[in-house]
């Protein structure tokens, strides 16, 4: 398996820079919730300093893939440690869909009367279940006035997403096959359709809070939207970025036919993301 | 380009560097840096058993507040809001600072010896892995301090006591727990690659040390589990600090998820704590009974059945939520069944000794009274199975017994052998034989003195986390004290025998012991600081 | 060598303790109900397959240690796998619990059937006291701990019942299918009788349902079992079961003292009055979190004495009781504590600990409020 040539790095300052950042990041945000404004500073610290050490970290490795300290077996490592880091991602969001199922399936059903724990009803008479939640069993809380159709923005935002699935691999095929003018197009193309999708994704955010009445706040129907789309919505961001990399990588002459890892890992994480925006679609927009 | 190239490793020749820690190729950072850069498995493997030492103590005093205070009825030395604290932080520093950090300490050193890689595949990575925990329970140990105390709500941490009723320190618990899991995600990750991608020329998975197996199937379980936890304190925090009602019927969610989900984490957690000292167990009693291991495929089997059945079972520790009839079945079957692979196993290594020629060693005692005391604790695991049973011994002392055997005399006394058992290798010198039987021997007696009157007083009626209780279980909890003060007390012991060890002693020859047959033992002693750079030739001989 | 023998020292001692523990009341209690008593055979079939599987497995390993010891001269044999007898121990250990799965299962759906019950209940934990509601019977009252705080700290010698004796225990008719309905006002708690072999969570916004048939009159004690709160050690249940005739006599002295109590809402109560029952409701219910002298316990548990906000916002302070605080820890308390009670613990919010506001809240007012939110 090994001819004894896999690359042990000596030392690195990155790893212990990026948790100190990490912990600075983690106590700006606890700082700002908990007592306000004054963990701002802090958090943005914490964060430029993670995205300058991730930075950092990552030219490393790529000089030293450059530089051919690589060989197969590493190749594999990465494979391993990018297919894995991706499986922790589906159970990311395995958890909000598993709320998103057991309150529909089971406790909204119960609080009003139906199934196993119907008996709960007795707490909330006039309480009725419905998906979308729109009146929330405690009159106090404020459901939605009214949800979004699933057949005209969000599916605008599936089609985006479906094309870019399909433009990037289109790149990936061209920068298989040589074909480098192919794979800069296409590649760039991707990159906007992943901004399409995040500026769509703003604008019915922004329709959710002032016109829709779905807010955070807004009994659980609010609370899995935002936190399904709203995790998904970031990971767009992440992987708009890590493709404009891998953009100015291409552009800069980087990968070749047979050695691009770095561009099929990014594309892995992309159709992650799709795969995660279909359930999305699917089981928060239409059913 | 090239300019920027970090400069090439100086190749260097495997095994022979003996006593190689200061031999290498160039300059590496000396002092307090080399131990903030490395990217060395044995050197991180250190930091995180030293790491989860300190903690072990940390925790260790919170529970002998907790025990001082249970002494005897009444309350005298701490107020209920502390006490709540104490046990809520023993049980997050034990599971997560000082269990989990230790095993995976102990993969850094042991899994590329065992499988003749050079270092783990993502060297940097496992040094993030591990400086991301002090940086997790520095935070989480900082709680104490904060206006309202520390998170006073159970290790469990159930909602709602833990989102509307918690003190506002809960937001840097929960952000905490996120850099923890961070770093086991990214620690596990580094195991599973290095298992799968850096065995040594000719090892097949099936020629693996069970010690390998165990974990690479506690790193899968760790990646599939820990998102989730991930999950369900990110729900926490919006509920917290956003106004959402995940765990609010108010809104149209349930108390209850968080438990689903916490559990669904919850219970392959407990298995992640236990598979790896499977795995060293699995390695002592055949090297001390100088006899092969017996039923090695059947050992690989039962393993990833536990990891298959963990996802199973996991509501089993919510029979009294009120779950419906079917669920509550179900699980009850499926928790009843994880008791077949686990006998397996402990028959297996009671094959193992049959008609062997077996010594007692220091590891072999801890392993011996692993298997033992863990089958007690599996006994009582299989009690609590029963459901309807169960509904008399849930929260109660009966339960707090059941897992302090699984978790103290069963993972932390795999923990303890497998340092004994790889002091020698690690340092060159075999750790002081009397002091290592006297640690041993308090050791046992502390910890079943302290657990054993624990399903006692369960059985008869006490509640856990209460910081007072009734006249009747005051003989028990007086002996508990007892026990946890001398076990406590003697672990000192055990910081001696590292410290005499490093320093010296018996010197230790590359096979330390005469029964150890795994790769480890083909390295001199101690280890140099680069092993295997080239892969040694595999012989599979033994499986 | 001697380790050997401390170690079979060690099995034969315990081994010979078991029994001598199970004879001293060192196990759980057989109970009073039908389903108690199956709850613990089941324990106790259980318990005595591990110990049997015990003294196989560590008979046969601790003969291993002392007949195969290296010190003797063992020669270790080289067999390593043995089909068939792995079969077999897989095998024998699934079919011990198929048989043991049997009739766990029966007694499991008998705990589930909650049907026909001639009385039902309501029991509603709260930090850190229980409620119990007499459904259709126009009853109910809360239940507090009783033991003197002086016995707790030490300064006083502690009772019987230390920690499991309360001020109105939940009277419960012998023979009778009792169906308990559980639910809690803000964490979650349980509700547990060891002697009845009830455990069951209360979870807020939930309701969970249990039953018991008490077979013997008396008083069975227990405790809250999920962790609460600060004071989730001091907040016992106690069960009082009495013959049918006692329970009825009961049930009627309680009937009229609710409706006293109702006819007390329409009147108009002087400010001594309001604050004598104020007192004793604040004592009883808010003093656990805000404290005897209402000093409180902030951040959770802001201080009454001197807070201005409350001095100076009556009808604020008036919500903020009737309705809770959404989100914090405060419950609201307009279906656990009555018009009259609600208006007493105002008024002496209002007026003590050098609160001098002079206000009083009439019960009428109270009323007046929570019929006009129901609309």
């Amino acid at each position: 398996m090994s001819g004894g040539s896999y690359y042990v790095p000596e030392s690195s300052k990155w790893p212990i820079l990026a948790s100190l950042a990490l912990g600075a990041m983690m106590i700006g945000i606890g700082t700002l919730l908990v007592h306000g404004m004054a963990g701002m500073p802090v958090m943005a610290l914490g964060l430029v300093g993670v995205l300058a050490v991730m930075a950092l970290w990552f030219r490393d490795v790529i000089l030293e893939s450059r530089g051919g300290l690589y060989d197969h077996q590493m190749d594999r490592s990465f494979r391993w440690g990018m297919g894995w880091f991706i499986f922790s991602e589906v159970m990311f969001f395995a958890a909000f869909f598993g709320a998103l199922f057991y309150v529909r399936t089971f406790a909204l059903p119960w609080l009003d009367g139906e199934g196993a724990k119907g008996v709960a009803a007795l707490l909330w008479p006039d309480f009725t279940a419905s998906w979308p939640l729109l009146n929330p069993p405690d009159v106090s809380i404020e459901g939605p006035q009214e949800t979004f159709s699933p057949w005209h923005l969000p599916l605008v935002n599936t089609l985006i997403l479906v094309s870019s699935s399909i433009t990037l691999t289109i790149a990936h095929e061209g920068l298989k096959e040589g074909l480098r003018d192919s794979a800069r197009f296409w590649l760039t193309v991707t990159v906007l359709l992943g901004l399409c999708f995040i500026s769509i994704q703003g604008v019915e955010y922004y329709e959710a809070y002032a016109h829709y009445g779905i807010t955070l706040q807004a009994g659980i129907y609010g609370a899995t939207f935002f936190l399904l789309t709203g995790f998904h919505g970031l990971h767009v961001i992440i992987g708009t970025i890590i493709l404009s990399v891998m953009l100015i990588r291409v552009f800069r002459g980087h990968f070749t036919t047979d050695d691009h890892f770095g561009f099929e890992a990014a594309a892995w994480y992309w159709h992650f993301v799709d795969v995660v925006w279909i359930g999305l679609f699917i089981f928060v927009y239409v059913f | 380009m090239a300019s920027h190239l970090p400069p090439k490793p100086t190749p260097q020749h495997s095994t022979a560097t003996a006593g190689g820690m200061a031999e290498t190729g160039h300059a590496r950072p000396r002092g307090l840096l080399r131990w903030l850069l490395t990217t060395n498995h044995k050197e991180i493997g250190t930091l995180y058993l030293l790491f989860s030492l300190t903690m072990f103590f940390i925790g260790g005093i919170f529970a002998l507040v907790v025990r001082a205070e249970l002494f005897q009825p009444g309350l005298q030395l701490v107020l209920p809001e502390f006490f709540n604290q104490m046990t809520t932080m023993h049980g997050l520093i034990m599971v997560f600072g000082a269990i989990m950090p230790a095993f995976v300490g102990l993969a850094n050193w042991m899994v590329p010896l065992q499988i003749g890689a050079p270092d783990m595949a993502l060297p940097r990575l496992n040094n993030l892995s591990f400086w991301l925990l002090p940086v997790a329970f520095t935070l989480l140990l900082s709680t104490l301090l904060m206006p309202g105390g520390g998170p006073n709500f159970g290790w469990t941490f159930y909602a709602p006591l833990s989102t509307t009723y918690a003190p506002p320190s809960t937001t840097f618990f929960i952000l905490s727990l996120h850099i923890a899991g961070i770093s086991s995600i990214l620690g596990a990750i580094n195991i599973i690659a290095t298992i799968l991608n850096l065995r040594a020329p000719g090892m097949r998975m099936m020629d693996m040390p069970l010690f390998v197996w165990t974990w690479l199937i506690t790193a899968f379980l760790l990646i599939a589990v820990m998102p989730v936890l991930a999950g369900v304190v990110t729900m926490m925090l919006m509920d917290i600090n956003f106004g959402t009602s995940f765990f609010n019927a108010a809104g149209g969610g349930d108390p209850v998820l968080f438990q689903h989900l916490f559990w669904f984490f919850g219970h392959p957690e407990v298995y992640i704590m236990i598979l790896p000292a499977f795995g060293i167990v699995s390695a002592i009693i055949p090297t001390f009974s100088r006899k092969r291991l017996f039923g090695y495929a059947s050992m690989v089997y039962a393993t990833s059945a536990i990891a298959i059945l963990s996802f199973l079972v996991w509501a089993h520790h919510m029979f009294v939520v009120g779950l419906p009839l079917v669920a509550e079945l179900f699980f009850m079957y499926t928790t009843m069944l994880i008791a077949v692979p686990t006998g397996v196993k402990v028959f297996n290594w009671v094959a193992t000794m049959f008609r062997g020629s077996i010594s007692f060693e220091p590891p072999m005692l801890f392993a011996l009274a692993f298997v033992v005391q863990f089958t007690v604790g599996g006994f009582s695991g299989l009690m609590l199975a029963i459901s309807p049973a169960d509904f008399q011994y849930h929260d109660t002392y009966f339960v707090v017994a059941h897992f302090h055997y699984v978790l103290v005399p069963g993972a932390l006394f795999a923990i303890l052998a497998g340092a004994y058992y790889w002091l020698p290798k690690w340092t060159g010198h075999y750790p002081h034989l009397r002091l290592s039987q006297w640690h041993f021997w308090l050791s046992v007696i502390g910890v079943n003195l302290t657990f054993f009157p624990m399903h006692f007083s369960g059985l008869a009626g006490m509640p856990r986390r209460i910081p007072d209780y009734a006249l009747q279980f005051a003989d028990f909890n007086l002996a508990s004290s007892l026990g946890a003060f001398l076990f406590g007390t003697s672990q000192l012991l055990f910081v001696l025998v590292i410290i005499k060890c490093v320093r010296g002693g018996e010197k230790a020859p590359a096979k330390a012991w005469e029964g150890a047959e795994d790769l480890e033992w083909s390295v001199p002693s101690p280890a140099p600081l680069h092993t295997f750079e080239t892969p040694p030739d595999f012989h599979p001989h033994r499986h | 060598m001697r380790t050997l023998l401390v170690w079979m020292a060690g099995g034969l001692a315990s081994a010979a303790l078991t029994p001598i523990a199970l004879a001293n009341g060192w196990n759980m209690p057989v109970g009073v109900t039908a389903l108690s008593r199956d709850i613990y055979s089941l324990h106790m079939i259980i318990f005595w397959i591990c110990v049997i599987i015990g003294v196989i497995v560590f008979g046969a390993m601790f003969y291993s240690l002392f007949r195969y010891r290296h010190s003797r001269g063992a020669k270790a044999a080289t067999f390593h796998e043995h089909t068939s007898v792995e079969v077999i121990w897989t095998a024998i250990p699934l079919l011990i619990l198929v048989a043991m799965a049997v009739p766990a299962t029966a007694t499991l759906k008998n705990m589930y059937d909650t049907s026909e019950a001639d009385l039902d209940i309501m029991v509603t934990g709260q930090q850190w006291r229980w409620r119990y509601e007499y459904l259709g019977e126009e009853v109910a009252f809360t239940s507090n701990l009783s033991t003197p705080r002086e016995q707790i700290s030490g300064a006083d010698e502690k009772g019987e019942n230390y920690l499991l004796e309360v001020d109105e225990p939940l009277v419960l008719p012998v023979g009778q299918k009792v169906r308990l309905l559980l639910t809690s006002d803000d964490v979650i708690h349980s509700w547990w009788v060891p002697d009845l072999a009830v455990k069951q969570d209360a979870i807020p916004g939930f309701v969970n349902e249990n039953w018991v048939r008490i077979e013997e009159p008396g008083i069975y004690r227990g405790q809250c079992t999920e962790l609460c709160g600060k004071d989730h050690a001091f907040m016992p249940v106690v069960v009082e079961a009495v013959e049918q005739e006692r329970f009825d006599e009961w049930l009627a002295e309680r009937k009229v003292a609710a409706a006293q109590e109702a006819a007390g809402v329409d009147r108009e109560w002087g400010m001594d009055e309001l604050m004598a029952r104020g007192e004793q409701v604040y004592g009883s219910v808010c003093a656990t979190c805000h404290q005897p002298d209402g000093s409180g316990n902030p951040p959770a548990f802001p201080a009454l004495a001197g807070n201005q906000a409350l001095m100076n916002e009556r009808d604020r302070h008036i919500n903020t009781v009737i309705n809770g605080v959404s989100g914090a820890a405060m419950p609201a308390f307009r279906n656990t504590l009555n018009a009259v009670e609600i208006a007493a613990v105002i008024t002496y919010e209002r007026n003590a600990w050098g609160n001098e506001t002079g206000d009083s809240v009439q019960p009428s007012e109270i009323a007046e409020r929570i019929a006009d939110q129901g609309e």
